[in-house]
């Protein structure tokens, strides 16, 4: 595993000096050269390689764990990945208040690119941030929309017993002009109106929590881990890349 | 939902998000009757938790819970989330 960087683009209307250097996590697969500097035509070009967007908010949090011992194992297995902090999140310098769905878009195109990636696996509601065309999963996707309902109703219960009365209709209202704190995470207006704006999630194939044999890990108060979660997950998504495959596979099919 | 989601059917469901979002052991769980306190009482329950918890009853049961049903009476105990569910199924 190796800490690397990646030009994140600027945010619409700034110019393009205002281009940020983002972190991110890259695991090389096993028994290959680090994953940071692909050369053109190199094996490691034709090998699959994940992007991984992270769960948002609080759910990153609970999930980081998790996340990263998946890559883990996708390593074991011979699969690369990288997981890009989001501009705003993790080690990132820029405020995630400057942020909305749109930038986070633009940067995991900017950050599928720069790392040639041949997957994305989506975490949660990283699912709406998949760029398009790149094939790959959604692990339990959440929409936005209900990421949002999910993050006022938190806001309103506490709140509440904080003896403070405030509806989630009124929230929304004051999020959508001036922006909101909501479980610790400043959000700013664009943020809020585009996460209560989507209610879809899924345009790749889902892998739904059952799958894994366990309840998720994003439920739990208390971020946590669970290899044999993990290993799971790890397993279908290699298993699913074999099946894309099919030549290699129907090769080794028809071989004497 | 289906007809036949008897109330020891809603029981057992709720008793499950209660296990997955709270990490209770099933030990504490079976030990759950109607009057078993929840919010205020365990202490896995905070605001966060409340929301998650909330948000899986109305994914799994396929209800939708407005902001102003969520009160003190709605998470005083057990068989008084469970009741609310069951008339929301029924409705």
């Amino acid at each position: 595993m190796i800490l690397t960087t990646w030009p994140c683009p600027p945010a619409a209307g700034m110019p393009h000096t205002a281009e940020t250097s983002e972190m991110a996590l890259a695991f090389a697969a096993a028994g290959a050269p680090a994953p940071d500097s692909p050369a053109p035509g190199s094996p490691a070009r034709s090998a699959p390689r994940l992007l991984v967007l992270p769960a948002l908010f609080d759910e990153a949090n609970r999930l980081r764990r998790f996340t990263v011992s998946t890559m883990r194992r996708l390593a074991a297995l011979g699969i690369a990945s990288v997981l890009p902090d989001l501009p705003g999140c993790a080690e990132s310098l820029s405020p995630l208040e400057a942020q909305d769905l749109k930038r986070w878009r633009a940067a995991a195109v900017a950050a599928a690119d720069y790392f040639s990636v041949s997957h994305v696996l989506t975490i949660r509601a990283a699912a709406c941030l998949a760029p398009p065309g790149l094939p790959g999963w959604h692990y339990a996707p959440q929409a936005p929309s209900s990421q949002l309902r999910q993050l006022l109703r938190a806001r309103t219960l506490a709140s509440r017993e904080a003896g403070i009365a405030e509806g989630g209709e009124q929230l929304l209202a004051r999020g959508r002009a001036r922006g909101l704190s909501l479980a610790g995470y400043h959000l700013g207006p664009a943020m809020i109106s585009q996460l209560h704006a989507e209610a879809g999630t899924a345009t790749l194939p889902v892998i739904a929590q059952n799958a894994l044999g366990a309840p998720g890990l994003w439920l739990r108060a208390e971020p946590g881990e669970d290899a044999a979660q993990s290993a799971a997950l790890a397993a279908l998504i290699a298993e699913s890349l074999s099946a894309i495959a099919p030549v290699a596979a129907l090769l080794t099919r028809v071989a004497p | 939902m289906p007809d036949d989601n008897t109330p020891d059917e809603t029981g057992r469901a709720l008793r499950a998000i209660l296990g997955d979002v709270l990490g209770l052991g099933e030990q504490q769980l079976a030990g759950f009757t109607d009057e078993t306190g929840l919010f205020g009482h365990l202490p896995e329950l905070d605001s966060m938790a409340v929301a998650g918890l909330l948000t899986e009853i109305e994914d799994r049961f396929g209800i939708v819970i407005e902001d102003d049903e969520v009160d003190g009476e709605l998470l005083e105990n057990f068989g008084a989330l469970r009741g609310f569910i069951e008339t929301r199924l029924r409705g």
